[in-house]
C-alpha cells in the first residue's frame, strides 16, 4: 500500500480514453497511468508520485524546498535561545518571572 | 534520485536525531504508532530505531494489507483459479502468502496459471492479450491502491472487456485506527500517519483522532528525514499538550485528498457492512466491494466463492502484536514455529508485517557499540 | 551447485544417512539460490552424494589427480529470454563456469557442454548461441572438448537449457578456505551489482519499463589472476554472487566461518538505472543476480595492494572495499548507513519478489 516513488513526466501519451505518460526515474523509463490526476493534469517536466503504475499526486518542488529549509534549521533556533538564557538575564534574579518560557518561534517555521 | 536522496542526507538525519533527543528529554516515555506497513518497512530499512533515543518507542500498526487478509480469502481466490481457463494475477506481495493448500507460488508449481503483476493495468492487459482465458485480479491494498483498481475497472467497462474480474480485498484505514484506539489495552501517545493513503483521502479523515481521542497525528512521508521530522512535530505537540493533525508530507499530500481518485472509488466501490481482519476480527464498514452496476467485474458475483473461514491457531498472538500490545518477539511462536519461511500468523507472511520485519532486520542484531568501518 | 572441498576420493556412505530435506515437492524457490536451495543441497544431495560429513560447500570441487590439484565444476543455464542486452545464454554458460572455477582459485582450461533443446527451436537461434559460446570461450581462454545434445518435446524446455562442466588447475598461491577468515579482513566487491538480474527482468517485457542497462556477463578470471599476482596469500575466500545476489553469498560466508560481516551501504556500487528499477519495484540490489562480479575476503594488510591490482585490469576500476569481517553479529550480515542506522541483510527464501507495500 505504501511503496510509491517520485518520477519525472517526460512524455504524455493518450490513445482514446487512456491517459498514459512516460516517467523517468534515474534513467529508468516506465509507462504509467495518469488517470487519477485528471483534475490537475501533469505536463512533461512535472514530478509525480507513482504507485502500482499510477500517478497518485504531483510533487510540489516548493513544499519540498520548504521542508529542506526547516530540516536544515532544526535545533538552530533552540541553540540560539539556550545561549541567550546562559547570559543570566532572567530567572536568576529575584524579580524575574517564576518560569521562563520560550516564545513559540519554532512552531512558526514549520 | 530526486525527492528521495535529499531526504536521506546523513548530516540532516543526525541533526534531526539530535533534535529529537533534545525534545524527548529523559523524564517521559513516548509511545508512537506508525500505522502503515510501509513505515514499518522504512523504520527497519533505514535502521531508524538505532538513532532514536530509548524513551521513544515505535509501535507497529495494522496497516499491512497482506497481513490483515484472512487466510480464507486467499483460499477463496485460489479456488476460483482452479479452473484451468483462469489466470490468477496478483502483486508480488501475495505470492508467498500461504492459503490452506499452499501459497499462490506453490499452486503455480502444481500447474495453476499464476502471474505476478506490478499494476492492476497489467492484469487488464493480460485479459486483452488472452481473450480466450479469464483473468482474475486478486486485489489488495488500502485506499492508496483502491483508486487504481477502480480506474482499471472503469477502463475495462469502457473497452467492453468481458474476461476480467477483480477479487476485491481492499480495506480502509480509518476503521483500523479506530479499532486500535478502542482497544482497552491500548496505550499510545501519538500517531505517525500513513502518507500515501493520505494522497487519496487527504488529512481530514484523521481529525477525530486529534479532537475526540486527543492524540496528535503527523501525516508522514517515508524517507528517513520525513519520519524523523514527523517525530519532531509529534514531540512538540505532546510537550505543549496539543492534539492536532499535521501534514508533514506536504510536498505530496493535499489536505483535501485527490478528488479524481475518490470519485473513481465512489463510482466503482461501496463499503461492505463488515469484513474480517486477520488478527483484529470483524470490523464494520472497513472494506470495499464492487457496486452492483459493476457486477460483471466482481469475481464474487461471477463465480461460486466457497466463503471459507480459517481461524488462526490460538497460540498465534497476532491480534495483540497488531494492536501494539505485544512486541513481535514476545509472541510465543515467534522465531520458533512461526518464521518468514513457514509463517503461522498474519504478521509473518508479508515482509513488512511487524513480525517478519523484526525477524529479518532486527532480531539477530546484537548490541554493536561502534560501527565505524575504515 | 555447491561442491565438497576434499582431496580424498569421494565415497558415498549411503547406508545410514538421514535426509533432512522435508519439502514435499520441488518449487521454483529451490532453484533460486537462497535458503530453499541450500536446504535442498545440504539436506538431500550432500548426505546422499557427498559422504557423511560435507563440510563447507564451495563453487567447485577440488580433487587431487595423481599429485596435481584440479578444480572441477558444473553449472546449468536456464534463462528467459535467451538473448538480452549485454549477452545471451551461450555467453552465460561459458562465463558462469569459468567464473565458478576462478573464484575457487582455478584457471579454467577445458569445458564440455550439454544442450537440452526444445523441438521447434529455430536453428538460427541455436547457431547464434553457439557462436556466442565460441566467442566467449576464446575470450576466456578455454577449450571446448566436447558435449552432448538432447532434444525434448515442444514445451518441455524454454527454447534451450545449456549445461557446462569445466576443469582447471589451481592458481599458484591461492587457498580458499572460509575457516581462514578472521575479524578485520576486508570484503572486496569487483563492481556494480544488480545489472544482470534487472536486465533480464526488463528484457522479459512484462513490465512497461525500459532502461539503458546491460547484463554484466564476463569472465572474472583476469581480475582474479591480477589479484592472485599481487596478493595471493592474502585471499581467504571468494565467490561469484549469481542467483541470490551479494546477500546470499555473504550470508553463506558468515554461516561457514561463524563470524559477522558488516557492510557500509554507501560503499556498495550500484548503477543508477538498477537503483531506479529496484526502487520502482520494491527490490533490493543486494538480492539481485550478477554474472560478471566476484566477492573476495582479503587480509587487511593486503587490501590496498589488492585494490590497486584490480584498478589496473580493464573492468576492475569499479571495485570497492564494501565492508569487513567482525566477531559480531556472528553468522549474520549487517549493513550500516552513514548516519548510524543498521539492519540485518538476510538470504532470500526464493526469487526476489517485487512488492507494492
Amino acid at each position: 500500500m505504501c511503496l510509491a516513488i517520485p518520477g519525472k513526466i517526460v512524455e504524455l501519451m493518450s490513445s482514446g480514453d487512456q491517459e498514459s505518460a512516460m516517467v523517468e526515474v534515474v534513467g529508468v523509463r516506465r509507462k504509467i497511468d495518469v488517470g487519477l490526476l485528471s483534475e490537475d493534469r501533469p505536463v512533461p517536466g512535472d514530478w509525480v508520485l507513482i504507485h502500482v503504475g499510477f500517478a497518485m499526486s504531483k510533487i510540489s518542488e516548493a513544499d519540498a524546498a520548504d521542508q529542506m529549509r526547516t530540516l536544515r534549521m532544526l535545533g538552530e533556533v533552540e541553540g540560539a535561545m539556550q545561549e541567550v538564557q546562559g547570559y543570566g538575564l532572567d530567572s536568576d534574579r529575584d524579580d524575574a518571572p517564576a518560569e521562563y518560557t520560550a516564545p513559540p518561534i519554532t512552531k512558526a517555521i514549520q | 534520485m530526486r525527492f528521495v536522496d535529499e531526504f536521506r542526507k546523513p548530516e540532516l538525519i543526525s541533526k534531526a536525531a539530535e533534535e529529537i533527543r533534545r525534545l524527548a528529554g529523559t523524564d517521559r516515555h513516548y509511545r508512537m504508532m506508525e500505522v502503515c506497513g510501509g513505515h514499518t518497512h522504512a523504520i527497519y530499512r533505514f535502521g531508524l530505531k538505532d538513532i532514536l533515543p530509548e524513551n521513544i518507542e515505535l509501535i507497529h500498526g495494522p496497516g499491512c494489507p497482506v497481513c490483515v487478509l484472512p487466510m480464507g480469502r486467499i483460499d477463496d481466490g485460489l479456488s476460483i483459479a482452479k479452473d484451468p481457463n483462469v489466470i490468477f494475477a496478483a502483486f508480488g506481495d501475495m505470492m508467498r502468502v500461504p492459503g490452506t493448500l499452499g501459497s499462490p507460488l506453490e499452486h503455480k508449481a502444481r500447474g495453476m496459471d499464476v502471474r505476478i503483476v506490478y499494476s492492476p493495468s497489467d492484469a487488464l492487459k493480460l485479459a486483452r492479450l488472452n481473450p480466450d482465458r479469464h483473468v482474475l485480479f486478486f486485489a489488495i491494498g488500502f485506499e492508496t491502491t483502491a483508486p487504481s483498481t477502480a480506474l482499471t475497472i472503469l477502463r475495462a467497462k469502457a473497452e467492453g472487456i468481458h474476461n476480467f474480474t477483480v477479487f476485491c480485498n481492499h480495506v480502509t484505514i480509518i476503521p483500523a485506527i479506530r479499532a486500535i484506539l478502542d482497544s482497552p489495552d491500548m496505550r499510545l501517545d501519538a500517531f505517525i500517519g500513513p502518507g500515501h493513503v493520505s494522497t487519496v483521502i487527504g488529512c481530514r479523515p484523521y481529525e477525530w483522532i486529534a479532537k475526540d481521542a486527543g492524540k496528535p497525528i503527523a501525516v508522514s512521508g517515508f524517507e528517513p528525514l520525513d519520519m524523523l521530522q514527523s517525530i519532531v512535530m509529534l514531540l512538540h505537540q505532546l510537550k505543549n499538550g496539543e492534539a492536532k493533525v499535521e501534514n508533514q508530507y506536504k510536498r505530496v499530500v493535499p489536505w483535501e485528498g485527490n478528488r479524481a481518485a475518490l470519485k473513481a472509488m465512489g463510482e466503482v466501490f461501496q463499503l461492505r457492512p463488515y469484513f474480517e481482519w486477520r488478527g483484529l476480527g470483524f470490523i464494520s464498514q472497513s472494506a470495499l466491494r464492487l457496486r452492483d452496476s459493476y457486477a460483471e467485474f466482481d469475481a464474487e458475483q461471477r463465480f461460486e466463492v466457497p466463503g471459507i473461514r480459517v481461524t488462526d491457531p490460538r497460540a498465534a498472538q497476532c491480534g495483540e502484536v497488531l494492536k501494539g500490545v505485544l512486541k513481535p518477539h514476545q509472541c510465543k511462536l515467534f522465531g520458533r514455529e512461526c518464521t518468514p519461511e513457514h509463517p503461522v500468523g498474519a504478521l509473518m507472511v508479508s515482509s513488512e508485517g511487524s513480525c517478519a520485519a523484526y525477524f529479518n532486520y532486527e532480531h539477530r542484531k546484537t548490541a554493536l557499540t561502534q560501527l565505524s568501518v575504515a | 551447485m555447491r561442491f565438497l572441498e576434499t582431496n580424498s576420493p569421494v565415497t558415498t556412505g549411503a547406508r545410514s544417512v538421514s535426509i533432512r530435506f522435508r519439502d514435499l515437492q520441488i518449487e521454483m524457490a529451490h532453484g533460486a539460490g537462497g535458503k530453499a536451495g541450500r536446504r535442498l543441497v545440504e539436506g538431500l544431495f550432500a548426505p546422499l552424494l557427498y559422504g557423511n560429513s560435507p563440510g563447507p560447500l564451495g563453487d567447485a570441487g577440488i580433487v587431487d589427480l595423481g599429485g596435481t590439484q584440479v578444480a572441477i565444476t558444473t553449472d546449468s543455464f536456464v534463462v528467459k529470454p535467451v538473448s538480452f542486452p549485454g549477452g545471451s545464454i551461450g555467453e552465460l554458460a561459458i562465463n558462469g563456469t569459468v567464473n565458478d572455477l576462478a573464484v575457487s582459485g582455478a584457471k579454467a582450461e577445458v569445458l564440455v557442454v550439454t544442450f537440452v533443446l526444445e523441438a521447434g527451436l529455430p536453428s538460427s537461434v541455436l547457431e547464434a548461441e553457439v557462436r556466442a559460446m565460441a566467442k566467449a570461450a576464446q575470450a576466456a581462454g578455454v577449450r571446448i572438448a566436447g558435449g552432448d545434445t538432447k532434444v525434448v518435446e515442444h514445451g518441455k524446455a524454454d527454447q534451450m537449457y545449456i549445461s557446462t562442466t569445466g576443469i582447471g588447475r589451481l592458481i599458484q598461491g591461492i587457498t580458499i578456505d572460509p575457516a581462514s577468515v578472521r575479524p578485520g579482513d576486508k570484503i572486496l566487491l569487483s563492481g556494480p551489482i544488480g545489472d544482470h538480474g534487472i536486465t533480464i527482468l526488463l528484457a522479459r517485457g512484462e513490465l512497461d519499463m525500459e532502461a539503458d542497462l546491460r547484463s554484466d556477463t564476463r569472465s572474472v578470471l583476469p581480475m582474479i589472476e591480477a589479484l592472485a599476482q599481487a596478493a595471493a596469500t592474502g585471499i581467504r575466500w571468494m565467490r561469484d554472487p549469481t542467483r541470490g545476489g551479494v546477500a546470499t553469498s555473504l550470508n553463506e560466508l558468515a554461516r561457514d566461518c561463524g563470524l559477522g560481516i558488516v557492510l557500509q551501504e554507501e560503499r556498495i556500487p550500484v548503477h543508477d538505472a538498477v537503483r531506479g528499477a529496484c526502487e520502482l519495484l520494491g527490490l533490493d540490489p543486494l538480492h539481485i543476480a550478477n554474472e560478471g562480479q566476484f566477492l573476495a575476503v582479503v587480509a587487511p594488510e593486503y587490501a590496498d595492494v589488492a585494490m590497486n591490482a584490480l584498478s589496473l585490469v580493464p573492468g576492475g576500476e569499479a571495485a570497492q572495499i564494501i565492508g569487513e569481517v567482525r566477531e559480531q553479529p556472528a553468522g549474520s550480515v549487517l549493513i550500516t548507513t552513514s548516519y548510524g542506522g543498521s539492519r540485518i541483510i538476510d538470504m532470500l527464501v526464493g526469487d526476489p519478489l517485487p512488492r507494492i507495500c
